[in-house]
Protein backbone atom coordinates (compact mmCIF):
# COMPACT_ATOMS: atom_id res chain seq x y z
CA UNK A 1 0.00 0.00 0.00
CA UNK A 2 1.46 3.31 -1.15
CA UNK A 3 2.08 5.85 1.63
CA UNK A 4 2.63 3.53 4.58
CA UNK A 5 5.80 3.94 6.61
CA UNK A 6 8.46 1.90 4.80
CA UNK A 7 9.66 0.02 7.88
CA UNK A 8 6.31 -0.53 9.50
CA UNK A 9 7.21 -3.97 10.85
CA UNK A 10 10.43 -2.57 12.33
CA UNK A 11 8.53 0.34 13.87
CA UNK A 12 6.02 -2.03 15.41
CA UNK A 13 8.89 -3.87 17.09
CA UNK A 14 9.77 -0.59 18.82
CA UNK A 15 6.49 -0.81 20.75
CA UNK A 16 6.66 -3.80 23.10
CA UNK A 17 2.99 -3.60 24.08
CA UNK A 18 1.90 -4.37 20.53
CA UNK A 19 3.14 -7.91 21.02
CA UNK A 20 0.97 -8.74 23.98
CA UNK A 21 -2.17 -10.77 23.75
CA UNK A 22 -5.44 -10.21 25.55
CA UNK A 23 -7.92 -12.54 27.23
CA UNK A 24 -8.51 -15.64 25.17
CA UNK A 25 -5.18 -15.23 23.37
CA UNK A 26 -6.51 -12.44 21.15
CA UNK A 27 -3.80 -10.26 19.65
CA UNK A 28 -4.09 -6.58 20.58
CA UNK A 29 -5.48 -4.29 17.88
CA UNK A 30 -4.90 -0.89 19.45
CA UNK A 31 -7.05 1.74 17.76
CA UNK A 32 -7.24 4.23 20.61
CA UNK A 33 -4.12 6.31 20.00
CA UNK A 34 -5.97 9.63 19.98
CA UNK A 35 -6.78 8.83 23.59
CA UNK A 36 -3.19 7.94 24.42
CA UNK A 37 -0.41 6.61 22.23
CA UNK A 38 1.70 3.57 23.02
CA UNK A 39 5.32 4.04 24.09
CA UNK A 40 8.40 2.93 22.16
CA UNK A 41 11.17 1.03 23.92
CA UNK A 42 13.51 4.04 23.65
CA UNK A 43 11.17 6.14 25.80
CA UNK A 44 10.78 3.39 28.36
CA UNK A 45 14.55 2.77 28.45
CA UNK A 46 15.41 6.46 28.71
CA UNK A 47 13.10 6.86 31.68
CA UNK A 48 14.34 3.72 33.42
CA UNK A 49 17.95 4.76 32.82
CA UNK A 50 17.27 8.17 34.31
CA UNK A 51 15.71 6.66 37.41
CA UNK A 52 18.40 4.00 37.76
CA UNK A 53 21.44 6.17 37.13
CA UNK A 54 20.80 9.91 37.17
CA UNK A 55 17.97 10.57 39.57
CA UNK A 56 18.27 13.78 41.58
CA UNK A 57 16.33 16.98 41.90
CA UNK A 58 17.13 19.61 39.29
CA UNK A 59 18.57 23.09 39.50
CA UNK A 60 19.03 22.95 43.27
CA UNK A 61 21.30 19.96 43.87
CA UNK A 62 25.00 20.86 43.99
CA UNK A 63 26.31 17.42 43.16
CA UNK A 64 27.08 15.32 40.12
CA UNK A 65 23.74 13.58 39.98
CA UNK A 66 22.00 16.93 40.29
CA UNK A 67 23.98 18.23 37.35
CA UNK A 68 23.18 15.14 35.27
CA UNK A 69 19.51 15.31 36.09
CA UNK A 70 19.35 19.03 35.30
CA UNK A 71 21.14 18.43 32.03
CA UNK A 72 18.70 15.68 31.07
CA UNK A 73 15.67 17.83 31.97
CA UNK A 74 16.95 20.91 30.16
CA UNK A 75 18.06 18.71 27.27
CA UNK A 76 14.44 17.60 26.93
CA UNK A 77 13.48 21.26 26.64
CA UNK A 78 15.93 21.64 23.75
CA UNK A 79 14.45 18.60 22.04
CA UNK A 80 10.92 19.97 22.36
CA UNK A 81 12.11 23.35 21.06
CA UNK A 82 13.53 21.58 17.99
CA UNK A 83 10.33 19.53 17.59
CA UNK A 84 8.28 22.76 17.45
CA UNK A 85 10.91 24.78 15.58
CA UNK A 86 10.81 27.33 18.41
CA UNK A 87 13.02 30.41 18.18
CA UNK A 88 14.31 29.87 21.68
CA UNK A 89 14.37 27.10 24.28
CA UNK A 90 13.00 29.67 26.76
CA UNK A 91 9.69 29.47 24.95
CA UNK A 92 9.10 25.87 26.03
CA UNK A 93 7.34 25.42 29.38
CA UNK A 94 6.74 22.02 30.86
CA UNK A 95 3.30 21.49 32.36
CA UNK A 96 1.42 18.45 33.62
CA UNK A 97 -0.55 18.04 30.37
CA UNK A 98 -2.33 20.08 27.70
CA UNK A 99 -5.17 20.78 30.10
CA UNK A 100 -2.84 22.46 32.57
CA UNK A 101 -1.18 24.47 29.80
CA UNK A 102 -4.57 25.78 28.63
CA UNK A 103 -5.63 26.59 32.18
CA UNK A 104 -2.35 28.41 32.73
CA UNK A 105 -3.17 30.69 29.81
CA UNK A 106 -6.81 31.13 30.78
CA UNK A 107 -5.69 32.07 34.31
CA UNK A 108 -2.91 34.49 33.41
CA UNK A 109 -4.08 36.34 30.28
CA UNK A 110 -5.67 39.57 31.42
CA UNK A 111 -9.39 39.75 30.61
CA UNK A 112 -12.12 42.11 31.74
CA UNK A 113 -15.68 43.24 31.06
CA UNK A 114 -16.10 44.31 27.46
CA UNK A 115 -13.45 41.85 26.25
CA UNK A 116 -14.32 38.66 24.44
CA UNK A 117 -12.74 35.24 23.93
CA UNK A 118 -13.50 33.26 20.78
CA UNK A 119 -13.31 29.45 20.75
CA UNK A 120 -14.94 26.81 18.54
CA UNK A 121 -17.69 24.24 18.90
CA UNK A 122 -15.27 21.40 18.17
CA UNK A 123 -12.96 21.98 21.15
CA UNK A 124 -11.97 19.39 23.69
CA UNK A 125 -13.53 20.26 27.06
CA UNK A 126 -10.15 21.51 28.28
CA UNK A 127 -10.24 24.32 25.71
CA UNK A 128 -13.86 25.16 26.55
CA UNK A 129 -14.20 24.96 30.31
CA UNK A 130 -10.94 26.78 31.06
CA UNK A 131 -12.17 29.79 29.02
CA UNK A 132 -15.68 29.56 30.48
CA UNK A 133 -14.10 29.87 33.92
CA UNK A 134 -11.91 32.77 32.79
CA UNK A 135 -14.93 34.58 31.37
CA UNK A 136 -17.02 33.98 34.48
CA UNK A 137 -14.21 35.32 36.62
CA UNK A 138 -13.43 38.38 34.52
CA UNK A 139 -16.78 39.35 33.03
CA UNK A 140 -15.47 38.81 29.50
CA UNK A 141 -17.80 37.36 26.88
CA UNK A 142 -17.34 33.86 25.44
CA UNK A 143 -18.04 33.41 21.73
CA UNK A 144 -17.52 30.48 19.42
CA UNK A 145 -17.32 29.41 15.81
CA UNK A 146 -20.05 26.92 14.90
CA UNK A 147 -19.57 23.90 12.65
CA UNK A 148 -20.82 23.05 9.18
CA UNK A 149 -22.73 19.84 8.52
CA UNK A 150 -19.52 18.44 7.03
CA UNK A 151 -17.68 18.98 10.31
CA UNK A 152 -15.60 21.99 9.28
CA UNK A 153 -15.44 25.29 11.14
CA UNK A 154 -18.23 27.59 9.97
CA UNK A 155 -16.35 30.79 9.19
CA UNK A 156 -19.31 32.57 7.57
CA UNK A 157 -19.80 34.87 10.58
CA UNK A 158 -16.10 35.19 11.41
CA UNK A 159 -16.21 38.94 10.85
CA UNK A 160 -18.82 39.34 13.56
CA UNK A 161 -17.17 36.95 15.99
CA UNK A 162 -13.64 38.28 16.02
CA UNK A 163 -13.61 42.04 16.55
CA UNK A 164 -11.57 44.77 18.18
CA UNK A 165 -12.70 43.60 21.64
CA UNK A 166 -11.39 40.07 21.08
CA UNK A 167 -8.51 39.27 23.41
CA UNK A 168 -8.03 35.59 22.68
CA UNK A 169 -8.87 33.26 19.80
CA UNK A 170 -8.34 29.67 20.98
CA UNK A 171 -8.85 26.68 18.70
CA UNK A 172 -7.80 23.14 18.07
CA UNK A 173 -5.53 22.34 15.14
CA UNK A 174 -6.97 18.86 14.66
CA UNK A 175 -10.29 17.80 16.18
CA UNK A 176 -10.14 14.79 18.48
CA UNK A 177 -13.71 13.87 17.56
CA UNK A 178 -14.29 14.90 13.94
CA UNK A 179 -10.71 14.59 12.80
CA UNK A 180 -11.03 17.95 11.04
CA UNK A 181 -7.79 19.82 10.32
CA UNK A 182 -8.46 23.52 10.86
CA UNK A 183 -7.02 26.43 8.81
CA UNK A 184 -4.72 27.48 11.63
CA UNK A 185 -2.66 29.99 9.63
CA UNK A 186 -5.81 31.87 8.61
CA UNK A 187 -7.19 31.84 12.13
CA UNK A 188 -3.94 33.15 13.58
CA UNK A 189 -3.90 35.96 10.99
CA UNK A 190 -7.50 36.84 11.77
CA UNK A 191 -6.73 37.06 15.49
CA UNK A 192 -3.64 39.16 14.90
CA UNK A 193 -5.53 41.56 12.64
CA UNK A 194 -7.58 42.55 15.70
CA UNK A 195 -4.71 42.47 18.16
CA UNK A 196 -5.99 39.28 19.78
CA UNK A 197 -3.75 36.49 21.05
CA UNK A 198 -3.95 33.16 19.23
CA UNK A 199 -3.89 29.93 21.25
CA UNK A 200 -3.59 26.64 19.38
CA UNK A 201 -4.45 23.31 20.96
CA UNK A 202 -2.06 20.99 19.11
CA UNK A 203 -2.82 17.93 21.25
CA UNK A 204 -4.00 15.95 18.22
CA UNK A 205 -1.80 17.71 15.67
CA UNK A 206 1.59 17.25 17.32
CA UNK A 207 1.42 13.43 17.13
CA UNK A 208 0.71 13.28 13.43
CA UNK A 209 1.83 16.30 11.46
CA UNK A 210 4.77 18.70 11.43
CA UNK A 211 4.21 21.54 13.91
CA UNK A 212 6.27 24.62 13.15
CA UNK A 213 5.36 27.50 15.44
CA UNK A 214 7.28 29.99 13.34
CA UNK A 215 5.52 28.98 10.14
CA UNK A 216 2.10 29.09 11.81
CA UNK A 217 3.14 32.32 13.53
CA UNK A 218 0.81 31.81 16.49
CA UNK A 219 1.22 33.32 19.95
CA UNK A 220 0.71 30.23 22.09
CA UNK A 221 0.48 26.50 21.39
CA UNK A 222 -0.03 23.54 23.70
CA UNK A 223 0.24 19.78 23.40
CA UNK A 224 0.27 16.81 25.71
CA UNK A 225 3.14 14.34 26.09
CA UNK A 226 1.26 11.08 26.27
CA UNK A 227 -0.21 11.39 22.77
CA UNK A 228 3.21 11.83 21.13
CA UNK A 229 4.63 8.54 22.42
CA UNK A 230 5.75 10.16 25.67
CA UNK A 231 4.63 9.37 29.21
CA UNK A 232 1.63 10.79 31.04
CA UNK A 233 2.15 13.63 33.51
CA UNK A 234 3.96 15.94 31.10
CA UNK A 235 2.68 18.53 28.66
CA UNK A 236 4.00 21.60 26.90
CA UNK A 237 3.07 25.22 26.67
CA UNK A 238 4.93 27.05 23.94
CA UNK A 239 4.62 30.83 23.76
CA UNK A 240 6.42 33.80 22.24
CA UNK A 241 9.13 34.70 24.68
CA UNK A 242 8.16 38.35 25.03
CA UNK A 243 4.52 37.41 25.64
CA UNK A 244 5.42 34.80 28.23
CA UNK A 245 7.49 37.31 30.13
CA UNK A 246 4.56 39.72 30.22
CA UNK A 247 2.20 37.19 31.78
CA UNK A 248 1.94 37.09 35.56
CA UNK A 249 3.03 33.86 37.30
CA UNK A 250 0.54 31.00 37.51
CA UNK A 251 1.66 28.98 40.53
CA UNK A 252 3.87 30.38 43.24
CA UNK A 253 6.69 28.34 44.74
CA UNK A 254 10.25 27.22 44.36
CA UNK A 255 12.15 27.68 41.09
CA UNK A 256 9.85 30.39 39.72
CA UNK A 257 11.30 33.27 41.71
CA UNK A 258 14.12 35.71 41.35
CA UNK A 259 14.11 36.72 44.98
CA UNK A 260 11.71 36.34 47.90
CA UNK A 261 11.22 38.47 50.99
CA UNK A 262 8.37 38.11 53.47
CA UNK A 263 6.55 41.04 51.90
CA UNK A 264 6.98 40.34 48.20
CA UNK A 265 8.84 38.43 45.51
CA UNK A 266 10.12 39.02 42.05
CA UNK A 267 9.79 36.37 39.43
CA UNK A 268 12.11 34.51 37.14
CA UNK A 269 11.67 34.83 33.41
CA UNK A 270 10.15 32.13 31.23
CA UNK A 271 10.36 29.19 31.27
CA UNK A 272 11.09 28.93 35.00
CA UNK A 273 8.49 31.58 35.81
CA UNK A 274 5.85 28.98 35.03
CA UNK A 275 7.53 25.90 36.47
CA UNK A 276 6.99 26.28 40.19
CA UNK A 277 8.08 23.40 42.38
CA UNK A 278 9.85 20.18 41.45
CA UNK A 279 8.69 19.39 37.92
CA UNK A 280 7.93 15.94 36.47
CA UNK A 281 11.62 15.38 35.70
CA UNK A 282 11.68 11.84 34.41
CA UNK A 283 8.48 12.48 32.44
CA UNK A 284 10.11 15.45 30.72
CA UNK A 285 13.14 13.32 29.93
CA UNK A 286 10.83 10.66 28.50
CA UNK A 287 9.05 13.27 26.39
CA UNK A 288 12.39 14.45 25.04
CA UNK A 289 13.16 10.91 23.92
CA UNK A 290 9.69 10.62 22.39
CA UNK A 291 9.87 13.74 20.24
CA UNK A 292 13.37 12.74 19.19
CA UNK A 293 11.98 9.37 18.12
CA UNK A 294 9.19 10.99 16.09
CA UNK A 295 11.62 13.47 14.57
CA UNK A 296 13.89 10.61 13.56
CA UNK A 297 11.09 8.85 11.68
CA UNK A 298 9.93 12.19 10.31
CA UNK A 299 6.61 13.91 10.86
CA UNK A 300 6.00 14.15 7.11
CA UNK A 301 6.32 10.40 6.77
CA UNK A 302 4.11 9.84 9.83
CA UNK A 303 1.50 12.21 8.40
CA UNK A 304 1.50 10.33 5.09
CA UNK A 305 1.12 7.04 6.96
CA UNK A 306 -1.80 8.37 8.98
CA UNK A 307 -3.56 9.66 5.89
CA UNK A 308 -3.07 6.35 4.10
CA UNK A 309 -4.45 4.37 7.02
CA UNK A 310 -7.28 6.87 7.49
CA UNK A 311 -8.31 6.63 3.84
CA UNK A 312 -8.27 2.84 4.09
CA UNK A 313 -10.33 2.95 7.29
CA UNK A 314 -12.88 5.37 5.82
CA UNK A 315 -13.35 3.00 2.87
CA UNK A 316 -13.69 0.05 5.18
CA UNK A 317 -16.19 1.77 7.46
CA UNK A 318 -18.33 2.72 4.50
CA UNK A 319 -18.57 -0.93 3.55
CA UNK A 320 -20.34 -1.73 6.82
CA UNK A 321 -24.12 -1.28 6.48
CA UNK A 322 -25.53 1.28 8.93
CA UNK A 323 -22.23 3.04 9.63
CA UNK A 324 -22.23 6.85 9.54
CA UNK A 325 -18.91 8.67 9.86
CA UNK A 326 -18.92 12.11 11.47
CA UNK A 327 -16.58 14.76 10.11
CA UNK A 328 -14.79 15.10 6.76
CA UNK A 329 -14.85 12.05 4.51
CA UNK A 330 -11.75 13.07 2.58
CA UNK A 331 -8.70 11.58 4.27
CA UNK A 332 -6.46 14.39 3.05
CA UNK A 333 -8.58 16.89 5.02
CA UNK A 334 -8.54 15.14 8.35
CA UNK A 335 -6.52 13.51 11.08
CA UNK A 336 -6.48 9.89 12.11
CA UNK A 337 -9.37 9.88 14.60
CA UNK A 338 -12.62 8.66 13.06
CA UNK A 339 -15.84 8.84 15.07
CA UNK A 340 -18.80 6.91 13.75
CA UNK A 341 -22.24 5.61 14.55
CA UNK A 342 -23.59 2.15 13.79
CA UNK A 343 -27.36 2.01 13.38
CA UNK A 344 -29.11 0.10 16.13
CA UNK A 345 -26.10 -0.50 18.37
CA UNK A 346 -24.96 1.85 21.11
CA UNK A 347 -21.24 2.82 21.12
CA UNK A 348 -20.74 1.16 24.49
CA UNK A 349 -22.03 -2.09 23.17
CA UNK A 350 -19.93 -1.78 20.02
CA UNK A 351 -16.78 -1.15 22.05
CA UNK A 352 -17.57 -4.12 24.27
CA UNK A 353 -17.98 -6.55 21.38
CA UNK A 354 -14.87 -5.15 19.71
CA UNK A 355 -12.92 -5.56 22.93
CA UNK A 356 -13.92 -9.21 23.10
CA UNK A 357 -12.03 -9.54 19.80
CA UNK A 358 -9.01 -7.59 21.01
CA UNK A 359 -9.94 -4.39 19.16
CA UNK A 360 -9.51 -1.39 21.48
CA UNK A 361 -11.51 1.72 20.54
CA UNK A 362 -13.11 4.53 22.51
CA UNK A 363 -16.84 4.93 23.06
CA UNK A 364 -18.53 7.98 24.50
CA UNK A 365 -18.34 11.72 23.95
CA UNK A 366 -14.50 11.88 23.85
CA UNK A 367 -14.54 15.04 26.01
CA UNK A 368 -16.27 16.88 23.16
CA UNK A 369 -19.91 17.00 24.26
CA UNK A 370 -20.76 20.23 22.39
CA UNK A 371 -19.45 18.80 19.11
CA UNK A 372 -21.59 15.70 19.65
CA UNK A 373 -24.61 17.84 20.47
CA UNK A 374 -24.03 19.82 17.26
CA UNK A 375 -24.57 16.63 15.29
CA UNK A 376 -27.46 15.50 17.45
CA UNK A 377 -25.66 12.48 18.82
CA UNK A 378 -25.10 11.59 22.42
CA UNK A 379 -22.02 9.47 21.90
CA UNK A 380 -19.99 7.81 19.18
CA UNK A 381 -17.44 5.08 18.69
CA UNK A 382 -13.99 6.34 17.76
CA UNK A 383 -11.14 4.48 16.11
CA UNK A 384 -7.80 6.23 16.01
CA UNK A 385 -4.64 5.04 14.34
CA UNK A 386 -1.00 5.98 14.70
CA UNK A 387 2.38 5.36 13.14
CA UNK A 388 2.29 1.70 14.19
CA UNK A 389 -1.18 0.93 12.77
CA UNK A 390 -1.36 -1.59 9.93
CA UNK A 391 -4.02 -2.12 7.25
CA UNK A 392 -4.55 -5.59 8.74
CA UNK A 393 -5.63 -3.95 11.99
CA UNK A 394 -8.21 -1.89 10.10
CA UNK A 395 -9.42 -5.13 8.50
CA UNK A 396 -9.81 -6.59 12.00
CA UNK A 397 -11.89 -3.59 13.04
CA UNK A 398 -14.16 -3.83 10.02
CA UNK A 399 -14.65 -7.54 10.49
CA UNK A 400 -15.42 -6.99 14.17
CA UNK A 401 -18.04 -4.39 13.22
CA UNK A 402 -19.73 -6.89 10.90
CA UNK A 403 -19.68 -9.32 13.78
CA UNK A 404 -21.19 -6.67 16.09
CA UNK A 405 -24.11 -6.24 13.72
CA UNK A 406 -24.84 -9.90 13.66
CA UNK A 407 -24.37 -10.21 17.43
CA UNK A 408 -27.00 -7.54 18.04
CA UNK A 409 -29.11 -8.88 15.17
CA UNK A 410 -29.36 -5.59 13.31
CA UNK A 411 -29.99 -5.44 9.57
CA UNK B 1 -14.07 -14.54 25.21
CA UNK B 2 -17.31 -14.94 23.36
CA UNK B 3 -18.70 -16.90 26.30
CA UNK B 4 -17.89 -13.95 28.58
CA UNK B 5 -19.66 -11.69 26.13
CA UNK B 6 -22.74 -13.93 26.08
CA UNK B 7 -22.65 -13.86 29.85
CA UNK B 8 -22.80 -10.06 29.73
CA UNK B 9 -25.41 -9.80 27.02
CA UNK B 10 -27.94 -12.30 28.32
CA UNK B 11 -30.99 -12.85 26.12
CA UNK B 12 -33.14 -11.25 28.84
CA UNK B 13 -31.08 -8.07 28.68
CA UNK B 14 -31.30 -7.86 24.91
CA UNK B 15 -35.08 -8.45 25.08
CA UNK B 16 -35.56 -5.62 27.55
CA UNK B 17 -33.31 -3.43 25.42
CA UNK B 18 -35.36 -4.06 22.28
CA UNK B 19 -38.71 -3.78 24.09
CA UNK B 20 -38.31 -1.66 27.20
CA UNK B 21 -41.13 -1.78 29.75
CA UNK B 22 -42.83 1.32 31.21
CA UNK B 23 -40.76 3.68 29.06
CA UNK B 24 -41.89 7.29 28.57
CA UNK B 25 -42.60 10.08 31.04
CA UNK B 26 -46.01 10.04 32.73
CA UNK B 27 -48.10 12.09 35.14
CA UNK B 28 -48.68 12.26 38.02
CA UNK B 29 -45.34 12.30 39.81
CA UNK B 30 -43.95 13.84 42.98
CA UNK B 31 -40.29 13.91 41.96
CA UNK B 32 -38.32 13.99 38.75
CA UNK B 33 -34.55 13.62 38.51
CA UNK B 34 -32.01 13.69 35.71
CA UNK B 35 -28.93 11.53 36.09
CA UNK B 36 -25.93 11.35 33.78
CA UNK B 37 -23.01 9.00 33.51
CA UNK B 38 -20.30 11.60 32.94
CA UNK B 39 -17.80 9.22 31.40
CA UNK B 40 -19.99 8.01 28.56
CA UNK B 41 -22.84 10.51 28.48
CA UNK B 42 -25.68 8.04 29.12
CA UNK B 43 -28.64 9.95 30.53
CA UNK B 44 -31.94 9.20 32.23
CA UNK B 45 -34.82 11.44 33.26
CA UNK B 46 -36.94 9.55 35.76
CA UNK B 47 -40.19 10.28 37.60
CA UNK B 48 -41.61 8.61 40.68
CA UNK B 49 -45.21 8.60 41.79
CA UNK B 50 -45.85 7.38 45.33
CA UNK B 51 -49.14 6.98 47.10
CA UNK B 52 -49.71 5.71 50.63
CA UNK B 53 -46.20 4.36 50.83
CA UNK B 54 -46.50 2.42 47.60
CA UNK B 55 -44.56 2.96 44.37
CA UNK B 56 -47.51 3.67 42.08
CA UNK B 57 -45.49 4.48 38.98
CA UNK B 58 -41.95 4.92 37.71
CA UNK B 59 -41.65 6.50 34.28
CA UNK B 60 -38.50 7.44 32.43
CA UNK B 61 -36.91 8.70 29.28
CA UNK B 62 -33.37 7.67 28.60
CA UNK B 63 -30.57 7.39 26.08
CA UNK B 64 -27.79 4.90 26.52
CA UNK B 65 -26.38 1.47 25.89
CA UNK B 66 -28.21 -1.84 26.05
CA UNK B 67 -27.17 -2.44 29.65
CA UNK B 68 -28.42 0.92 30.94
CA UNK B 69 -31.66 0.70 28.95
CA UNK B 70 -32.46 -2.87 29.97
CA UNK B 71 -31.69 -2.14 33.57
CA UNK B 72 -34.19 0.76 33.65
CA UNK B 73 -36.81 -1.55 32.19
CA UNK B 74 -36.13 -4.28 34.76
CA UNK B 75 -36.12 -1.72 37.56
CA UNK B 76 -39.63 -0.56 36.73
CA UNK B 77 -40.90 -4.15 36.53
CA UNK B 78 -39.50 -4.82 39.98
CA UNK B 79 -40.56 -1.74 41.92
CA UNK B 80 -43.88 -0.59 40.46
CA UNK B 81 -46.69 -1.67 42.78
CA UNK B 82 -44.36 -2.51 45.68
CA UNK B 83 -44.35 -0.77 49.07
CA UNK B 84 -41.47 1.71 49.16
CA UNK B 85 -39.66 -0.25 51.91
CA UNK B 86 -39.73 -3.44 49.89
CA UNK B 87 -38.63 -1.58 46.76
CA UNK B 88 -35.70 -0.14 48.69
CA UNK B 89 -34.71 -3.65 49.75
CA UNK B 90 -34.79 -4.78 46.13
CA UNK B 91 -32.63 -1.79 45.27
CA UNK B 92 -30.13 -2.80 47.93
CA UNK B 93 -30.05 -6.39 46.67
CA UNK B 94 -29.43 -5.24 43.12
CA UNK B 95 -26.71 -2.87 44.29
CA UNK B 96 -24.96 -5.66 46.17
CA UNK B 97 -25.14 -7.90 43.11
CA UNK B 98 -23.63 -5.20 40.90
CA UNK B 99 -20.88 -4.33 43.34
CA UNK B 100 -20.08 -7.97 44.04
CA UNK B 101 -17.42 -8.30 41.30
CA UNK B 102 -19.23 -11.39 40.06
CA UNK B 103 -18.91 -13.19 43.42
CA UNK B 104 -22.50 -12.67 44.58
CA UNK B 105 -25.09 -15.36 43.83
CA UNK B 106 -28.19 -13.54 42.57
CA UNK B 107 -31.50 -14.19 44.32
CA UNK B 108 -34.10 -14.86 41.62
CA UNK B 109 -37.00 -14.58 44.06
CA UNK B 110 -36.09 -10.96 44.75
CA UNK B 111 -34.55 -9.86 41.47
CA UNK B 112 -36.50 -11.86 38.87
CA UNK B 113 -35.20 -10.72 35.44
CA UNK B 114 -32.60 -8.69 37.33
CA UNK B 115 -30.50 -11.80 37.81
CA UNK B 116 -29.49 -11.48 34.17
CA UNK B 117 -27.24 -8.63 35.25
CA UNK B 118 -25.02 -10.93 37.30
CA UNK B 119 -22.62 -11.10 34.34
CA UNK B 120 -22.33 -7.31 34.19
CA UNK B 121 -20.72 -7.28 37.63
CA UNK B 122 -17.62 -8.83 36.03
CA UNK B 123 -17.18 -5.82 33.75
CA UNK B 124 -16.29 -2.90 36.04
CA UNK B 125 -16.72 -0.35 33.24
CA UNK B 126 -20.32 -1.44 32.75
CA UNK B 127 -21.50 -1.54 36.36
CA UNK B 128 -22.22 2.19 36.20
CA UNK B 129 -24.39 1.61 33.12
CA UNK B 130 -26.48 -0.92 34.99
CA UNK B 131 -26.82 1.30 38.05
CA UNK B 132 -27.69 4.57 36.32
CA UNK B 133 -31.48 4.30 36.49
CA UNK B 134 -31.39 2.56 39.89
CA UNK B 135 -29.50 5.46 41.41
CA UNK B 136 -31.88 7.88 39.74
CA UNK B 137 -34.85 5.96 41.14
CA UNK B 138 -33.49 6.02 44.68
CA UNK B 139 -32.79 9.74 44.44
CA UNK B 140 -36.28 10.50 43.08
CA UNK B 141 -37.96 8.24 45.62
CA UNK B 142 -36.18 9.89 48.53
CA UNK B 143 -37.31 13.28 47.23
CA UNK B 144 -40.86 12.05 46.64
CA UNK B 145 -41.02 10.61 50.15
CA UNK B 146 -40.12 14.00 51.57
CA UNK B 147 -43.04 15.50 49.62
CA UNK B 148 -45.31 12.59 50.48
CA UNK B 149 -44.61 12.93 54.19
CA UNK B 150 -44.97 16.69 53.97
CA UNK B 151 -48.46 16.24 52.58
CA UNK B 152 -49.71 13.60 54.99
CA UNK B 153 -48.28 15.38 58.00
C1 LIG C 1 -7.73 18.10 21.25
C2 LIG C 1 -7.37 17.79 22.67
N1 LIG C 1 -7.10 18.78 23.52
C3 LIG C 1 -6.74 18.56 24.79
C4 LIG C 1 -6.65 17.29 25.29
C5 LIG C 1 -6.29 17.13 26.74
O1 LIG C 1 -5.15 16.40 26.95
P1 LIG C 1 -4.74 16.06 28.44
O2 LIG C 1 -5.90 15.30 29.02
O3 LIG C 1 -3.53 15.20 28.33
O4 LIG C 1 -4.51 17.33 29.15
C6 LIG C 1 -6.91 16.21 24.45
C7 LIG C 1 -6.82 14.81 24.92
O5 LIG C 1 -7.67 14.19 25.43
C8 LIG C 1 -7.30 16.47 23.12
O6 LIG C 1 -7.60 15.47 22.28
Amino acid sequence: MEGLLPDLDVIRKDFPILERTLAGGQPLVYLDSANTSQKPQVVIDTMVDHLERHNANIARAMHQLGAESTEAYEGARDKVATFLNARSRNEVIFTKNATEALNLLARTIDLGPGDNVVITEMEHHSNIVSWQLACERSGAELRWFGLTDGGELDLSNADQLVDEHTKVVAFTWVSNMLGTINPVVDLVARARAFGALSVIDASQAAPQLPVDVQAVDCDFLVFTGHKVCGPTGIGVLWGREELLNELPPFHGGGEMIETVTMARSTYAKAPHRFEAGTPPIVEAVGLGAAVDYLGHIGLDAIHRHEQTITAYALDGLQSVPGVTVLGPLDATQRGGAISFELDGVHPHDIAQVLDSRGVAVRAGHHCAKPAHARFGVQSTTRMSSYLYTTPAEIDALIEALHHTRSYFKVG
Amino acid sequence: MSAELDNLYQEIILDHYKNPHHKGLRDPFEAQVHHVNPTCGDEVTLRVHLSDGVVEDVSYDSVGCSISQASASVLTDLVIGKPVDEAMTIHQTFLELMQGKGQVEPDEDVLEDGIAFAGVAKFPARVKCALLSWMAWKDATTQAQATDEGETA
